[in-house]
């Protein structure tokens, strides 16, 4: 079992989502329960790994390797380290809120829904565990096929444009870091990530390899400048897709820096470490004014989502700045990153399904359309405050840990990066509490709000599940940080350790 | 000259048998010819079945030589070697698919006609030649086999007036393009007086080569190498492609954009690696050029395309561009890539048309990309799979497209030519937009149009087959790739 189960995770939705095909749209309801007990079934499978998880070592677990494409020396080279594990349990867990979220709400093609997202799951986790780097080039690209699809078949108003432009950024962004990656190989000889680690690489190289895979990471964060396909994208994606979009696919790009970036091109990051860290801090304070002023909730979730992952980012490349006072700065800095991503993860998908909630009974994603909601849905309104205040950073939510642990990393790094980072617990606060404030509170000005049902069982299950989460995360998260703590500490030694030296 | 003409007398019949895949075909050519004559209207699907168990041989026989060596017969004039073989297997198979795909079409506008499979089998004759051919004489013959065949297979329905004009048009551009390339191979006849290839590259890797020979010998390169860059449709000599695609019945359309472009590169290695391969460096720098506007003109100007079939025309030249690129390598890993893009090019380019040609119903020719719209409630299952072909066109995987589109671009950042490969990249984004327009028409616009799709068994099953290969190829890539490494 342990030899197969990364397989498993991978092809089980995958095969899963065509067997939910061949069910057929005639047949919802036993497609949706075919997708669901699926998706389920990979769920268990997947915490399979956290209980058989060593966090003791760094080196790569549940590791599965054979040959593949043997003329260019390209294995099917799947295993699990400390941060992509999380990540993966991650996907499986957020797979089944959207298919739950999706049951009654998706009336267009729901089994071709469920297939699409159970699809996507499978190659998701794929690119989480490859550690091969064609076969995660396949996964990340392949990942988008479904994502286009389920922009542009479910989504809204404007879904032609906002899928096209999310499938053509984000392939651009990668293009490039397929052709950095054929260049490795053809220096290494290999295409195995853990060789790309190791490869002695000039400065010049390196700082192309970097901004190669830069392009393609910052693209899929989102980074400023080049984050304007998420708002489009978010708001034309059905609730569904938004969930997987923030909660997922957002960290494939932050995973990327994790597992490519810092330790193929440590001496690049270095050098290039002061761009991105005023880059992530724009995007945490600028991009936080720009969801101050939207009018659509899901824009505004999705500028929030952009503003956070800032995070993430700086976490990452403040390292270099804050080593040099204090080595556990930089770590906490780099841990920080990763929790960020899982908290967020849980934050943004419960922010995108609070407004699915709404947009379900009044169609509509406009603030202004709303007000006053806590009269008729109050049970809904206590979930709904309470994402808001973790999507704020509120203590003993998830959403304060992450963003502390980074704060206080840069604060090793400078002062001033920290403090600039720090006015996201105001903004964030005021953009968000703001929003609950004209959507949930104050008087009824429109007769449909008044004769809103409040949250079925069906919604309250996944809502209370995802509360119970964020919550859980900001008391206690002790377990995720123990079992990214060795690969975090020797993801660190990587990227202090200069290559050009070698 | 002596010597040839005592290898002519001494003509040992057992070396026959490596030719008789060609000498089964222009027999059949003859006898289908012939019974077609006596057929009545009604009975007139005899020919076509005939033609597809002649083709069907025609695979058996040259799978059956494969592994046999290289054997130099006809005073040097014809070889059999794996190149060869394979290729052959490789343009019969494609015929047979071609043959199915166009049944339909030829049966709802009326083209269907005995003189029609006798044609395309003619044409599949010529490109036997043309891949066998090993002396500069033989290669060109074939080359005009095919090319005579193609001029009246588009022309066919002839109360078209653009169907016409295409043939004309391929008439005209092509005799010139014929008459480059035989000029440039009287140049190097002249220079080093034999027509055989073996001869050719002999002479020209000799270290006693004059300058002025050299000089001859390039200028003939240059024209050798613009008549092939015509029969690919590289740019600049791209001009006939969208017009006669368009112009051309959709089936007809189908064979040209698929068969003969495995021929034309077969010419392209025996002329150019194996005849002029110590002149690599002149051509690699021409390829490269031609490449990079190939897959420039073809990614841009495919994008302001409305009519379906000059798109995938435009998306042909870009195809095309890539398959230059990997020649231009210069390594043999490279000529691999090449091969194995070709094939899966003519498996995507094949199956494209196919649906296309669903498409099309009585009295209606589907021309436009907006035919697509709404397929994907007509038939779910023909959309999922113009899904896969358009995703593998674009080249994203797991789907077969991306892996040829690889394979190139690692030959090419080996060979040290990163800009190029990261000019290609660009480009291939650039065309995922037109790739994506037939996607969102399918599954994205709304419309009207809901009335099923109908057409034969077989189509179905062959057109599902070859587009679920476009997916399964892409899991395995490696085996493909060892067949396309083998021929050289």
């Amino acid at each position: 079992m342990e030899q197969v189960l990364l397989s498993l995770l991978v092809w089980m939705p995958i095969l899963g989502g065509f067997a939910t095909l061949i069910v057929g749209n005639e047949r919802a309801l036993s497609a949706k329960w075919v997708a669901l007990s699926l998706s389920v079934i990979v769920f268990i499978l997947s915490l399979g790994l956290y209980t058989g998880f060593d966090n003791t070592t760094h080196l790569m677990q549940f590791v599965e390797k054979s040959s593949w494409i043997s003329q260019f020396n390209i294995n099917y080279h799947l295993g699990v380290d400390g941060i992509s594990m999380p990540l993966i349990i991650l996907t499986t867990f957020s797979t089944i809120l959207v298919i739950i979220a999706g049951w009654e709400v998706i009336q267009n093609k729901p089994a071709h829904y469920m297939a699409a997202f159970l699809m996507m799951e499978g190659l998701i986790i794929g690119v989480f565990s490859a550690l091969d780097a064609m076969l995660f080039y396949v996964f990340w690209e392949a990942s988008l096929i479904p994502m286009l699809l389920i922009i542009g078949i479910w989504g809204g108003d404007n879904r032609i444009y906002a899928s096209i432009k999310f499938f053509l950024y984000t392939f651009l962004g990668s293009v490039f870091m397929l052709v950095s990656l054929i260049y490795m190989y053809n220096i290494g000889g290999s295409f195995g990530i853990i060789d790309m680690h190791a490869l002695s690489l000039t400065m010049t190289e390196q700082s192309w390899i970097f901004w190669a895979f830069f392009l393609a990471f910052a693209v899929k964060v989102p980074m400023f400048p080049v984050h304007t396909w998420l708002p489009d994208a978010h708001v034309q994606a059905p609730t569904g897709g938004s969930v997987i979009l923030a909660a997922i696919m957002l960290k494939m790009g932050g995973y990327g820096f994790f597992r490519f970036s810092l330790p193929i091109t440590p001496d690049a990051s270095l050098n290039f470490s002061d761009i991105v860290i005023i880059i992530s801090l724009i995007a945490i304070v600028y991009i936080g004014f720009v969801a101050l002023v939207q009018r659509d909730m899901k824009k505004l979730i999705a500028y929030s989502s952009i503003s956070h992952m800032g995070f993430v980012t700086l976490g990452l490349f403040a390292l270099f700045l804050a080593v040099k006072n204090s080595y556990e700065g930089a770590l906490l800095g780099l841990e920080g990153a990763m929790v960020q991503m899982i908290s967020h993860g849980f934050i943004s998908a419960a922010m995108f399904l609070v407004v699915g909630v709404l947009y379900d009974r009044l169609h509509s994603r406009e603030i202004s359309t709303y007000g006053g909601v806590i009269n008729s849905m109050p049970r809904f309104t206590g979930f709904a405050v309470l994402f808001a205040m973790a999507n704020a950073g509120l203590p003993a939510t998830s959403g304060f840990v992450g963003e502390f642990m980074v704060i206080l990393g840069a604060m090793q790094a400078n002062f001033w990066i920290s403090m600039l980072a720090a006015t996201t617990l105001i903004l964030g606060a005021a953009y968000t509490l703001w929003m609950v404030k004209r959507v949930f509170w104050g008087p009824i000005h429109n007769d449909a709000v008044k004769s809103l049902n409040d949250i079925n069982s069906r919604e309250f299950l996944i809502l209370g599940v995802l509360a119970l989460a964020v919550i859980a995360m900001g008391v206690y998260p002790q377990p995720v940080i123990e079992v990214m703590n060795s690969s975090i500490e020797h993801l660190l030694s990587q990227a202090l350790t200069s290559k050009l030296a070698i | 000259m002596s010597n040839t003409a005592q290898n002519l007398f001494q003509f040992d019949t057992s070396t026959l048998v490596f030719a008789l895949p060609e000498i089964f075909l222009l027999s059949s050519i003859v006898v289908i010819l012939l019974i077609d004559v006596f057929l009545k209207k009604s009975f007139k699907n005899i020919t076509y079945y005939l033609s597809q168990i002649a083709i069907f041989i025609t695979a058996l026989l040259s799978y059956s030589l494969i592994g046999n060596g290289e054997q130099i017969i006809f005073s040097g004039s014809f070889i059999h070697d794996d190149l060869a073989a394979i290729f052959k297997v490789a343009m019969m198979v494609a015929s047979i698919v071609v043959l199915v795909y166009s049944r339909t079409y030829l049966n709802i506008h009326n083209l269907f006609k005995g003189e029609y499979f006798v044609l395309v089998l003619l044409a599949i004759l010529g490109m036997m030649v043309m891949v066998s051919g090993y002396s500069l004489l033989t290669l060109y013959l074939g080359l005009e086999i095919l090319s005579l065949s193609l001029y009246t297979l588009i022309a066919i329905a002839r109360s078209r007036a653009n169907a016409v004009e295409a043939g004309l048009k391929y008439f005209v551009l092509g005799a010139i393009a014929s008459g480059l390339l035989l000029y440039g191979m009287s140049m190097i006849y002249g220079i080093n007086g034999s027509l055989n290839i073996s001869e050719i590259a002999q002479f020209a890797s000799g270290a006693s080569l004059q300058s002025s020979q050299q000089l001859i010998l390039n200028f003939g390169l240059v024209f050798i190498v613009i008549g092939v860059a015509f029969k690919l449709g590289a740019v600049p000599f791209h001009n006939w492609v969208p017009d006669v695609y368009q112009g051309s019945p959709t089936s007809v359309t189908m064979f040209l954009s698929s068969v003969p472009k495995i021929a034309a590169v077969a010419m392209l290695i025996r002329l150019l690696i194996e005849g002029l391969g110590s002149l690599q460096d002149y051509w690699s720098d021409l390829f490269i050029a031609l490449a990079i506007l190939s897959i420039g003109v073809g990614s841009l100007v495919a994008l302001m395309q409305s009519n379906i079939k000059r798109m995938l025309a435009y998306s042909t030249i870009s195809h095309i561009g890539f398959i230059l690129l990997g020649f231009a390598t210069g390594t043999m890993t490279g000529y691999g890539s090449a091969v194995f893009y070709v094939f899966t090019y003519v498996l995507m380019s094949i199956a494209a048309f196919g649906v296309v040609i669903l498409l099309n119903n009585k009295g209606f020719e589907s021309e436009l990309i907006s035919d697509f719209k709404g397929l994907s409630k007509r038939s779910p299952w023909f959309a999922l799979m113009m899904l896969i072909i358009m995703l593998s066109m674009a080249g994203i995987p797991p789907f077969i497209g991306f892996y040829s589109k690889f394979f190139i671009l690692q030959q090419v950042v080996n060979s040290g030519f990163i800009e190029l490969a990261i000019i290609a990249v660009i480009f291939a984004v650039i065309s995922a937009y037109y790739y994506l327009q037939i996607i969102k028409s399918m599954y994205f616009d709304e419309s009207d149009n809901t009335s099923p799709i109908s057409s034969s068994m077989d189509t179905q099953l062959v057109l599902s087959i070859n587009a679920v290969l476009i997916l399964a190829v892409g899991l395995f890539p490696n085996y493909w790739m060892n067949i396309a490494l083998s021929v050289f």
